[in-house]
C-alpha cells in the first residue's frame, strides 16, 4: 500500500519546527519571540494535518490504517511500522490538540531560555504521537521512553522550588517500570520471533509466559498511568512542572499507561488479563476512594487537581479491564476527557498563579467578583470533573459504570463512591477559591482572562460541552475497534477455557 | 602455507610496526620539535592501516603454523580500536600543545599500542597472545606516565605497571595449566582436546579461572577493577579517553575469542565465572559512581559499569551475544570518546578542570558543550532513541535468549541506578546556576570529535542495520 506518508509527516512535523527555531539569531527578545511564534504555526500546522487523519478515518473497520511499513533491522524483522486504529487515532489528535495550547499558555508566563523550551515542547510532541501510532512494538518503547527527555528537562528547568527532586523523581520512577517492559519486550520478541505489533497480536503467548510478561508490562503502564501505590510522583512533577508541563502530563503522558494496557496486555496476554482483574479492580477502588479523600485534605490547586487525576485514572482501569463494550469504550472516552478537562483546570490553576504566583487555596477566595469569566471557565471544568450530566466527564464515568455493573456490582458500587467524593473535593476546591468575600487585598487588583486567555479556554469549553452533549462523532471513531479488540479477547478466553479445564 | 599468503595476512601489521619504527628514527633524530607532526604522520598511519585491514584475506586465515589469524572477528575488532586511536590521536593535539607535552614518544607508543592490540585479536595461540597483550601494555604503562614531571600522572602509571605485570603474571600462570594439562597452546588444538572429553581435568579448569580472570583484569571487571579509577584520574585526559576504549575493545575481543574458540565446550564450566563478574560490575559501576566527584573517576565507574553489560553479551555465550557485544563496543566508542572531548574542554583561565560541580549551568554558559553531553549522558543511561540504548538492547536480547533472566533484570535495574548519576550531570549544566564560563573557543579538533560523535549518537539508528550485519558476520566466525 503505497500511498502519502501522513502519519509520519505528522509524527515529524514538529521536529521540522525545531531546526527553524534553532536557527533563530538576534537578540535575545527576537530570539524568543521567532520561538514562540515558530512552535505555535508548527504545532498548529501539525494539529489541521492531524484533523486530515480523522477526516478520511473509515471507522467501520477495526483494521489499521495510513499504515507505512519500511524495513528498519530486517535480520530481526525489526521494522518502521506505523499506522493508527480508532483507539490510537483520537489519543494522536488530543497530543496534536494540546500542544498549540501549551504554547499559547507558556507565551508569557515563560521569559527564560524560550528557545529551548519551545524546542523540547515540539520534540515531545513528536515523542507522543509516535508513541501512539508506533505498530512495532521496539518502535513504540523508543517513543514510549523518550518522552522522558524532554519532560525532565522541562520540569527541571522551568518548574518550581523542588524541581529538581521532582524531576528525578518522574525520571527514575518511570524508567524503572519501562526497563522491566524492555525485558517482557525482548522476552516477548525471543517467543514469537517478531516486534510487530499486529503480528504480536495474533500471537498464541504461552499461559505460562503470560503472568510474566503482564507483570512486567502492568509495572511499566501502571507508573505510567498512575495507579495506586505507584502514583507518587505525579503529585511531585505536577506540583513542580511549569502549568504548560502539566498540562501535557495530566492531558497526553497519563493516557500512554491506559493506552499501554489497551494496545499491549490485553490483545496480546489475554489469558494473563483476565487473571489479575481482581488485581486491577482493588488497585483502581483503592485509588479511587484514596486518594479523593487525599485530594480532600489537599492545601494546594496543583496537587488536589494531581490527586484528581489519580482517581479518575482509577475509573479507567477498571473500565479496561471490565471486558465488555460499555467498560472499555468508557475508559477511553474517560481517558480523552479527562486529557482536556484535567488539562483545562491546571490552565486554570496556571492562570491565578501567573497573577499571584501562588498556588495555595488559602491564598484566593472571593475570585468571583473579580474575575467572572474565569469563574464561568473554571466552573465549567470543575462540573466535567465531577461528571455531570452534559459534560464529557460524565459520559466516560456513567460508561465505566455500566461495564462495571454488568461484571461485577461491587466493584460499580464502590467505583460510584469515587463519583461523590469527586464531587466533594472539586466542590469544596471552587467554593474557597471563587466564592465567598473578595477580603485578601491584594486580590482586589487582580484582572480577569485577557484575550490570550480566552482564545485558549474557547475551543477547550466547546469541546467539554461537545463530547458532552453529543459524543457520538468521539464514540463512533474507536466502536468497531474495541468490539474486535473485544471479540478476540473473548475467542482467547474460550479457547483457553477447555485446556485448563483439563488440566484439572 | 606459502610465505606470500602468511605475508598477506599481516600485512596491516607489518605496515605499522615498519612506519612506527621509522617514526621513532625521525623522532629521534629531530627531537621535540616533531610530536606534531608525528601524530599527524599517525594518524595516517592508521589510517592507512584501515585500509589493508579491510582490503586484507576474505575468510578465515591462519599463518605462522596457526598462531596467527585473520577473520571477519578480527577485521571488526581492528576497525574498531583503530578508529579509537586516530580519535585518542587528535583529541592528544590540542592537549599536548596547551600543557606543553612535547614527547615525540606519544603518538609512536600509541601506534605501537595499537599494533599490539591487532595482534592480540588475530592471536590465535596462548603464545601469541601473551606477545600482543604484552606489547600494548608496556606502550600503555609509559603512556599513561608521559607527563613524568607530574607527580599524579607517574603515580597512574606506577600503578597500572604493578597491577598490570600481576594480571599478566596471573594470565601467565594460567596458560602454563593449561599447556600441562592439553599439552598445547594452540587454540585448535585446544579446542579439539576440550571437545574431545567433556570431563576436563580440574587443572585445565583452574587455569581457565586464571586465564579469565588475567583478562578480566584488562577490561577492568569487578573484582579486578580497582586500577581503573586511579589510572583514569592521574593519566592525561586524552590518554585516558584512549584508554578507556581501544584496549577494552581489544582486551575485550580477545576474551571472546578465548572463551569461545579454545574453550568453547566448557561453557557451562566459565559461564558462571564470566556471570558473576557481569552482574557485579554493573552493580558496582552503577552505585559507586554515585558518590564520585571528579568526572575522570566518574567516567573510571562508568566504564566498569559499561564492561558489564558488554560481558552479558559474553555470558550469553550465543551468536547474538557476541553480536551484541560488537555493537555495544562500537556504540561505546563513539558516546566514550565524545565525552571524553567534552572533558577536554573543560578548561577555566588554562587550566584543566575535572570536578564534576564546575559544570553547573553549562548549558547557559556554552549550550553546545551542554547539549553535547548531555546527548552522551542520556546515551550512556541508555534512553532511546540515542544509541546507547541500542547497546543494552541487544546483549540483553542475547541474555535472554541465554535464559539468563536474572541477569537482564538485574541489569535493567542497574541501569536504572546507574541512570542516576549520568542524569545530575544534566542536572548540573541544566538546572542549576551557572558557575564561570569555561574558556573559548574549544578548540578546532575538539569541535569536531564532539560534533561528530554527537551526530553519530543521536542518529545511530539510522546506520544499525549495516553495523548490525557486520557485526553478525563478525559473529558468525567463532561459531
Amino acid at each position: 500500500m503505497e500511498s502519502f506518508p501522513i502519519l509520519s509527516l505528522v509524527t515529524f512535523l514538529p521536529l521540522v519546527g525545531v531546526l527553524f527555531i534553532m536557527a533563530a539569531r538576534g537578540t535575545e527578545e527576537q530570539v524568543a519571540r521567532n520561538a514562540r511564534l515558530g512552535a505555535l504555526w508548527t504545532s498548529l500546522a501539525t494539529f489541521m494535518i492531524s484533523l486530515l487523519l480523522w477526516i478520511n478515518f473509515d471507522p467501520t473497520t477495526a483494521d489499521f490504517q495510513f499504515v507505512e511499513k519500511v524495513e528498519w533491522l530486517p535480520a530481526f524483522d525489526i521494522a518502521y511500522h506505523m499506522g493508527v486504529d480508532g483507539i490510537s487515532l483520537l489519543f494522536v489528535i488530543l497530543s496534536t490538540f494540546l500542544t498549540p495550547i501549551c504554547v499559547v499558555a507558556s507565551w508569557k508566563a515563560v521569559s527564560t531560555r524560550v528557545k529551548e523550551y519551545m524546542i523540547a515542547f515540539l520534540v515531545l510532541e513528536t515523542f507522543m504521537i509516535g508513541t501512539f501510532v508506533a505498530l512495532d512494538f521496539l518502535l513504540f518503547y523508543i517513543f514510549f521512553e523518550a518522552v522522558l527527555i524532554p519532560m525532565f528537562i522541562i520540569i527541571g528547568v522551568w518548574g518550581g522550588p523542588r524541581r529538581v527532586y521532582s524531576a528525578f523523581k518522574f525520571f527514575l520512577y518511570t524508567l524503572a517500570g519501562s526497563v522491566l517492559l524492555l525485558a517482557a519486550l525482548l522476552a516477548l520478541y525471543f517467543e514469537a520471533g517478531t516486534t510487530d505489533i499486529p503480528t504480536l497480536m495474533a500471537f498464541d503467548v504461552p499461559a505460562g509466559l503470560q503472568t510474566w510478561l503482564w507483570l512486567a508490562f502492568f509495572a511499566s503502564f501502571a507508573v505510567k498511568m498512575p495507579m495506586w501505590p505507584v502514583h507518587t510522583w505525579l503529585p511531585d512533577a505536577h506540583v513542580e512542572a511549569p502549568t504548560a508541563g502539566s498540562v501535557i502530563l495530566a492531558g497526553v503522558l497519563l493516557k500512554m499507561g491506559g493506552y499501554g494496557f489497551l494496545r499491549f496486555s490485553l490483545p496480546i496476554l489475554p489469558l494473563a488479563s483476565e487473571q489479575f482483574v481482581p488485581l486491577i479492580y482493588t488497585l483502581s477502588v483503592i485509588a479511587i476512594i484514596y486518594t479523593s479523600l487525599v485530594a480532600l485534605a489537599q492545601e494546594d490547586m496543583k496537587k488536589l487537581i494531581a490527586y484528581s487525576s489519580v482517581a479518575h485514572m482509577g475509573f479507567v482501569t477498571i473500565g479496561i479491564f471490565t471486558g465488555v463494550q460499555q467498560g472499555i469504550d468508557g475508559a477511553i472516552f474517560q481517558m480523552l476527557s479527562h486529557g482536556v478537562i484535567s488539562a483545562a483546570l491546571f490552565l486554570c490553576v496556571g492562570v491565578v498563579y501567573d497573577r499571584e504566583h501562588s498556588r495555595e487555596i488559602a491564598h484566593y477566595g472571593g475570585l468571583v467578583e473579580r474575575m467572572p469569566m474565569f469563574a464561568f471557565v473554571f466552573m465549567v471544568f470543575m462540573l466535567g470533573s465531577v461528571g455531570l450530566p452534559g459534560t464529557s466527564g460524565f459520559v466516560g464515568e456513567f460508561l465505566v459504570l455500566l461495564g462495571a455493573f454488568q461484571d461485577n456490582t461491587w466493584i460499580a458500587l464502590f467505583a460510584a463512591t469515587g463519583v461523590i467524593l469527586g464531587a466533594a473535593y472539586m466542590l469544596y476546591l471552587y467554593r474557597r477559591v471563587i466564592f465567598g468575600k473578595l477580603e485578601k487585598e491584594y486580590l482586589k487588583t487582580i484582572m480577569d482572562l485577557d484575550a490570550r486567555e480566552i482564545a485558549i479556554f474557547v475551543p477547550l469549553v466547546v469541546l467539554v460541552l461537545w463530547m458532552g452533549i453529543w459524543p457520538d462523532p468521539f464514540l463512533s471513531v474507536f466502536d468497531a475497534s474495541v468490539s474486535n479488540l473485544l471479540a478476540n479477547y473473548q475467542s482467547a478466553l474460550a479457547a483457553a477455557e477447555p485446556l485448563s479445564l483439563a488440566g484439572r | 602455507m606459502n610465505i606470500a599468503v602468511e605475508i598477506g595476512a599481516i600485512w596491516p601489521e607489518l605496515f605499522i610496526a615498519v612506519t612506527g619504527m621509522a617514526m621513532l628514527m625521525y623522532g629521534a633524530f629531530r627531537g621535540e620539535a616533531s610530536t606534531g607532526f608525528l601524530t599527524w604522520v599517525g594518524v595516517v598511519v592508521m589510517a592507512v592501516a584501515v585500509l589493508l585491514v579491510l582490503a586484507g584475506p576474505s575468510g578465515k586465515t591462519s599463518a605462522f603454523n596457526g598462531q596467527f589469524m585473520v577473520d571477519a572477528f578480527a577485521v571488526f575488532t581492528k576497525v574498531l580500536l583503530i578508529a579509537g586511536a586516530v580519535l585518542a590521536l587528535i583529541l592528544g593535539q590540542p592537549y599536548n600543545r596547551r600543557e606543553g607535552i612535547k614527547q615525540f614518544e606519544y603518538p609512536i607508543l600509541i601506534v605501537f599500542a595499537v599494533l599490539g592490540m591487532m595482534m592480540m585479536v588475530s592471536a590465535n595461540d596462548l603464545l601469541s597472545l601473551y606477545v600482543g597483550l604484552e606489547l600494548q601494555s608496556l606502550a600503555l604503562y609509559v603512556v599513561a606516565a608521559i607527563r613524568r614531571d607530574n607527580l599524579r600522572s607517574s603515580e597512574a602509571g606506577l600503578k597500572y605497571f604493578v597491577l598490570g605485570a600481576l594480571s599478566s603474571g596471573i594470565l601467565l600462570y594460567g596458560m602454563s595449566l593449561i599447556y600441562g594439562f592439553a599439552g598445547t597452546t594452540g587454540f585448535d588444538g585446544l579446542a579439539v582436546i576440550f571437545a574431545a572429553d567433556s570431563d576436563a581435568p580440574v587443572g585445565a579448569i583452574v587455569g581457565l579461572v586464571f586465564i579469565a580472570a588475567g583478562l578480566a583484569f584488562k577490561v577492568s571487571a569487578v573484582p579486578f577493577h580497582m586500577w581503573t579509577p586511579d589510572v583514569y584520574e592521574g593519566a592525561p585526559t586524552p590518554v585516558t579517553a584512549f584508554f578507556a576504549v581501544a584496549p577494552k575493545v581489544a582486551a575485550m575481543a580477545l576474551f571472546v575469542r578465548v572463551m569461545l574458540e579454545p574453550f568453547g565446550d566448557l561453557v557451562a564450566e566459565w559461564q558462571q565465572v564470566i556471570w558473576f563478574i557481569s552482574l557485579a560490575s554493573m552493580v558496582l559501576g552503577s552505585f559507586a559512581a554515585i558518590v564520585q566527584t571528579n568526572i575522570k573517576r566518574l567516567m573510571a565507574y562508568s566504564s566498569i559499569g559499561h564492561m558489564g553489560f558488554v560481558l552479558v553479551g559474553l555470558a550469553a555465550g550465543n551468536e547474538t551475544g557476541i553480536q551484541g557485544i560488537l555493537l555495544y563496543l562500537t556504540i561505546y566508542l563513539f558516546m566514550n570518546m565524545g565525552t571524553f572531548a567534552c572533558i577536554l574542554a573543560m578548561r577555566r583561565q588554562g587550566r584543566m578542570v575535572e570536578e564534576i560541580d564546575q559544570l553547573a549551568g553549562l548549558s547557559k554558559t556554552n549550550p553546545y558543550l551542554a547539549a553535547a553531553i548531555g546527548v552522551f549522558m542520556f546515551s550512556m543511561a541508555g534512553i532511546p532513541p540515542l544509541a546507547g540504548f541500542f547497546a543494552k538492547f541487544y546483549v540483553f536480547l542475547a541474555a535472554i535468549e541465554a535464559g539468563l533472566y536474572v541477569l537482564t533484570v538485574v541489569g535493567l535495574l542497574t541501569s536504572v541506578v546507574g541512570a542516576y548519576y549520568y542524569l545530575r550531570i544534566v542536572k548540573l549544566m541544566y538546572f542549576d546556576e551557572p558557575a564561570e564560563a569555561f574558556d573559548r573557543p574549544l578548540g578546532r579538533e575538539i569541535s569536531v570529535i564532539v560534533t561528530v560523535t554527537g551526530l553519530i549518537t543521536v542518529f545511530f539508528f539510522i546506520g544499525l542495520a549495516p553495523v548490525l550485519d557486520g557485526a553478525r558476520v563478525a559473529a558468525a566466525v567463532l561459531f
